[in-house]
């Protein structure tokens, strides 16, 4: 029982005395994490869209898979792009083993099916009418398609909410592919579970704090959005 | 400039089942029709298929203004508008809804903005403005949704049971607003109806549809 009010104690000391090493760490992730959301939500709303919009051969099967993909084990993922991504692999004149990319592109995989599923579902529970009522309104097909993705917005932020989420708290996969170098591919979760291997619960805990709140505040800056935007909804 | 609207021969059917079969009718310009028949004769039906939102299985429309008849295409569908029975309402403000018709037509902002205040003042929404309009009742979307239509000035507009489920205060707002349409008379009206006293407040122009067939009441 010590340790742990103890460890909370110090983690609070790291964080109030905004510990560089502490801020690179958290940097790092946004970054990572960010890059890795903006890759995933171009690319997964595109494809949300187009399965909910569209009809193409293999739509379904397409949807199935992506579904399916959702959870992914994010080792798998890492052992995979790690065997693509070193010397010997495919893609391994490219270099990017154990540095931030290969982190981002890690996240990405994870993420995309999350956003690009949530996304379909959100643009195929929009009301037929609302593309309707967009075509009387001389909207042309790529307008009409916008509007009922506009009538999604909602369901499409918290699907990006949800993939970030994914990014930011995931662990195998990006210290398969980061090796978790101090002051270059270090990220919260990395740390966390290499500090506490360590016995350095402080840091450890600090991080686990940073990391919660983190993800407090993106739900609260969606809610807050989502709130503000349907204002005068009773 | 209101078109006047040919049909020449229109059929159509849902898997066998004929809806509309041969109609052939000119809608004159810049005057107020009102289409009756029983329910699920196929007047939406028509309204659809007039407001280019459908394909008749046979037959053609033509759309014709002083200067002749109108190539079908994004120009001529920009002239034309539906009211749907029941409006689609987008999440959004008041104000935003009845721009869009406006945006998608990349109308400046500015008039834009004038144009939309205008029109909301026209069918008594001004105070509502900045509201969801998810949140209006069905008498004040029904009139948001003639608003939406009105403020893109289309010069052949169709309004589908525009008063159906509706009170009677908002009945005779839209009555009130249909009247001054009418009047002005820069837009040809189609519309259909339940309401046979309705319909001989607001045109002498009745048609009747029976049997997939448009005569004269
Ligand atoms: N999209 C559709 N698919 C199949 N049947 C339809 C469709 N739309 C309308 N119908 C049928 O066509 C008939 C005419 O409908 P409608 O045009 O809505 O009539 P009205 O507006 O005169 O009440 C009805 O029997 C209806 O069930
Ligand atoms: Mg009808």
């Amino acid at each position: 029982m010590d340790s742990i009010w103890e460890g909370f104690v110090k983690a609070f000391a790291l964080i109030l005395s905004f510990d560089r090493e502490l801020l690179d760490i958290l940097l790092m992730s946004l970054r990572v994490s960010g890059s890795a959301l903006i890759i995933a939500s171009i690319l997964g709303i595109a494809m949300g869209t187009l399965t909910a919009l569209r009809r193409f051969p293999f739509r379904d099967t397409l949807i199935t898979v992506l579904h399916s993909c959702m959870g992914l084990p994010s080792v798998l993922v890492g052992l995979l792009l790690y065997l693509i991504l070193s010397r010997s692999g495919p893609m391994g004149f490219m270099a990017l083993l154990y540095t931030p990319s290969a982190m981002i592109l890690a996240q990405v995989i994870l993420a995309f099916p999350i956003i690009a599923s949530l996304t379909h579902s959100a643009v195929l529970s929009v009301d037929p009418i609302i593309r309707l009522t967009a075509q009387t309104l001389g909207a042309t097909p790529f307008q009409a398609a916008k509007a009922v993705v506009h009538e999604a917005r909602f369901g499409i932020m918290s699907a990006m909410v949800a993939g970030f989420g994914r990014a930011i708290s995931e662990v195998g996969a990006v210290l398969i592919v980061g090796g978790n170098i101090a002051g270059f591919t270090r990220v919260m979760t990395t740390t966390i579970a290499l500090e506490t291997d360590k016995g350095n619960f402080a840091l450890a805990l600090a991080i686990g704090l940073i990391l919660l709140a983190v993800s407090v505040c993106i739900n609260l800056a969606f809610y807050r959005i989502q709130r503000r935007t349907t204002a005068g909804r009773s | 400039m209101p078109l006047t609207l040919t049909l020449n021969n229109v059929s159509k059917a849902y898997d066998d089942d004929k809806i509309l079969s041969g109609l052939s009718y000119t809608f004159s310009a810049g005057e107020t029709h009102i289409l009756m028949g029983a329910n699920g004769c196929g007047k939406s039906t028509l309204l659809r298929i007039c407001a280019l939102l459908e394909q008749p299985d046979s037959g053609s429309l033509a759309y014709s203004s002083g200067n002749g008849e109108l190539q079908v295409g994004l120009e001529l569908r920009r002239r034309i508008t539906l009211v749907l029975p029941k409006v689609g309402v987008f999440n959004s403000t008041v104000f935003n809804n009845l721009a869009y018709g406006l945006k998608i037509r990349s109308i400046a902002k500015n008039e834009r903005t004038e144009r939309v205040i205008k029109m909301l003042k026209f069918i008594g929404l001004e105070h509502k403005k900045n509201r969801n309009a998810l949140t209006l009742s069905s008498g004040e979307a029904q009139r948001l949704g003639i608003g939406r239509a009105l403020v893109i000035e289309p010069d052949l507009l169709f309004l589908d049971e525009p008063t159906a489920s509706i009170d009677n205060k908002n009945r005779e707002l839209i009555e009130a607003i249909i009247l001054q349409m009418k009047e002005a008379g820069h837009t040809t009206i189609i519309m259909t109806t339940h309401d046979s006293s309705q319909a001989e407040r607001l045109s002498k122009r009745i048609i009747l549809m029976k049997n997939g067939k448009l005569g004269a009441a």
